[in-house]
């Protein structure tokens, strides 16, 4: 009995690093925390950092999180200073090369980025009741539809099938036996269809500010519907939100997404942002074969031929491209922003995306069009 | 949790070094911990990291380190249990069937059984390395099969029954993070995010790989790989690359061709993407002579 006593006594300490760590949510099992504290003794510990390590090994934060793992742990261990949420998650957002390129031209940039102002905007963002019914209505209509309308591609796992290009032997086999050795009907297998990768990158600039809460909402709703989602934000940075996204309440999941994303209602610099997003590769690969949604009004601030290379590159990337913006007119629509232009030939579609049940409709008909 | 201290008379993460430097392997202290670390918790060791910093390599390490086979299992997109686990020999069953005629024939014997790296690990645990190799390849239903498997080491056939390992096999599982793994699959695993080695450390690794290469041109090889790391390319070079990449412009140099010549016309077993190529070409040569100098 004295054994169990004594021993949570010189393990508290560790013990209460996990709780911390739950606390900021990182996803910590019970058997994770001893194997933590048998790491802990395998290794001696001889030092603060074997101890560093048994819990990066054991408890396995994520690595786009390890900047707050390692800030918990010198606050834990080291006695250091307040902890606040450290502002960029590195591995998710994606600085722009000279950020503050655009000052003059965008003023709202910068402000954006002070943390108080941003705090403000993100209570803005999640408590204003924003939205008509109409877009409530546009998203129950992505709740109930998104599983049979999205679009879809063969996938490689093989199925039983009525019809198919393969034979089922396993369960010709099984059938056989039955009629001692005699083969009456040969098993198929087909290949089974699998929703395709949707990625989504949401303009969250100020000349976007009008949809930006509602194509978030919009982009949960998304989420949820349907797996394999990814959603970026861009404006004068890159931010996947993904993760935030897959939280299932609403408030919480925009919350957490408004708390990423720093750049609200800022500048824009599109193609510096899709520039950003092809070259990290783990991203990029998020296009390949995926169908790629990008809303936004095209108004760009940057390098036109920067915007261009980019969408051409992501373009082809991807099973197709389609570029929904506000300043759509309807169905005739020709575009008059230089950048617009200059990229319509490598986009799929150009349609509108001035309204969350326009966007809805349309990516609801994505599972009736071709790879372009 | 059955924990061991010491494996075949490794009982530190130091001593896990020292021994995968005999393996050719160059291990960071973090690769190190983790590795012993799994070995001695029990636990299976998920490896993730950027394409070409070593990962598969470290596995290989370890099965050498522990003189045991490596048995390894490629990921791909729709791999299930008869691929990773076993198949029966179904031609082989039915002529089986055939020639039995009036006889009694046990078509679920084991002759008709065909190991897949999985159960060919559980049978033999004690001298094998299981590698599941780029698991981020594979599909979630995968995933979570595999997920029974890594924490009950049993498998069961349903004609044949369980199988179940007599002791817990070691397994290295590798990721390169093409998309975010389950939570539960993390969590069943001691854990390393594995980074580009230092400079120092890559110039070891370069010239223990490839012996004819000279220190010079192992540091200048560093260099120049670590800004083209910085740049925005879609395929950034790896350790393999690096390797490469000073193998091929000593050959060149060998041949009479300059230094800074030989490392630039052999450019293309580092950087192997055509948009990347032109996207650097403009600053090759300074970047080269930055790294040369």
């Amino acid at each position: 009995m004295s054994d169990e006593l004594q021993l949570p006594r010189a393990a508290h300490v560790f013990v209460s690093f996990a709780a911390l760590l739950r606390i900021n949510e990182f996803a910590v099992a019970p058997d994770q925390t001893t194997a933590f504290l048998a790491a802990i003794d395998l290794l001696g510990p001889r030092s603060l950092e074997d101890i560093r390590r048994a819990g990066l090994a054991t408890l396995a934060p994520p690595p786009e999180r390890r900047a707050t793992y390692d800030r918990l742990f010198d606050i834990h261990f080291r006695g250091g200073e307040e902890f606040d949420q450290p502002e960029a998650e590195d591995d998710e957002i994606v600085r722009l090369q000279d950020e503050g390129r655009g000052e003059d031209e965008t003023p709202l940039a910068d402000e954006a980025n002070e943390s108080g102002l941003a705090a403000a905007r993100t209570e803005a963002l999640v408590e204003r009741r924003f939205g008509t019914s109409a877009t409530g209505d546009a998203l129950r209509r992505l709740a109930r539809d998104a599983p049979t309308h999205l679009p879809r591609r063969r996938g490689h796992r093989r199925i039983r099938a009525r019809r198919g290009p393969f034979a089922d032997l396993r369960r010709t086999l099984r059938d056989s036996v039955r009629s001692d050795g005699e083969v009456f009907r040969l098993g198929r297998l087909k290949r089974r269809q699998r929703l395709r990768k949707l990625l989504l990158l949401i303009d969250v600039s100020g000349s976007m500010k009008g949809r930006t809460e509602d194509n978030m909402k919009l982009a949960h709703a998304l989420s949820q519907a349907a797996p394999n989602v990814e959603v970026f934000t861009f404006g004068t940075r890159l931010t996947r939100v993904t993760r935030a996204l897959r939280v299932k309440r609403r408030e919480q999941a925009l919350h957490a997404a408004a708390h990423l994303v720093s750049d609200w209602d800022g500048g824009t610099r599109i193609g510096d942002a899709l520039q950003a997003f092809l070259a990290v590769p783990r991203f990029a690969g998020y296009a390949r074969g995926a169908a790629v949604v990008v809303l936004s009004d095209g108004l760009e601030r940057g390098d036109p031929t920067a915007l261009r290379d980019a969408v051409a590159k992501l373009s082809r990337r991807s099973w197709r491209l389609s570029w929904l913006t506000p300043l759509s007119t309807g169905p005739g629509f020709k575009p008059q922003t230089e950048a617009l232009i200059a990229i319509q030939r490598f986009v799929d579609d150009l349609f509108d995306g001035g309204t969350s049940s326009a966007i809805v409709s349309y990516i609801l008909s994505l599972g009736q069009r071709r790879a372009a | 949790m059955v924990v061991r201290g010491s494996i075949v008379g490794i009982d530190s993460p130091e001593a896990l070094e020292k021994a995968l430097r005999s393996a050719y392997y160059l291990a960071d202290e973090g690769v190190a911990t983790a590795a012993y670390l799994a070995l001695a918790l029990g636990k299976p060791l998920l490896l993730e990291g950027a394409p070409g910093v070593g990962k598969t390599e470290a596995a290989k390490a370890i099965a050498a380190v522990l003189g045991r086979r490596l048995i390894r299992l490629q990921c791909y997109e729709g791999i299930d249990a008869s691929a990773a686990l076993y198949e029966w020999n179904y031609p082989r069953q039915m002529l089986a069937i055939r020639q039995a005629g009036e006889e009694s024939i046990d078509i679920y014997g084991e002759t008709f059984l065909i190991e897949r790296p999985m159960l060919a690990v559980l049978r033999a645990p004690d001298s094998t390395v299981l590698l599941i190799d780029e698991i981020d390849r594979a599909d979630q239903e995968f995933e979570a099969f595999l997920l029974e498997f890594l924490s009950d080491f049993q498998i069961s056939i349903p004609e044949r029954g369980t199988f179940r390992a007599a002791e817990r096999p070691v397994v290295v599982l590798t990721s390169n993070r093409t998309r975010d793994l389950h939570e539960a699959l993390r969590r069943r695993c001691v854990y390393h995010w594995i980074d580009y080695p230092s400079a120092e450390r890559e110039a070891r690794i370069i010239m223990m790989r490839a012996s004819s290469v000279a220190e010079s041109t192992a540091r200048a090889v560093v260099a120049a790989v670590g800004k083209l790391r910085r740049e925005p390319l879609s395929k950034a070079p790896g350790i393999a690359e690096a390797v490469d990449w000073a193998e091929a412009a000593t050959l060149l140099h060998k041949g009479g061709a300059r230094w800074p010549d030989a490392f630039k016309r052999s450019i293309g077993v580092a950087l192997k993407d055509e948009e990347d190529l032109t996207f650097i070409s403009g600053r090759l040569d300074a970047l080269l002579a930055e790294a040369a100098a």
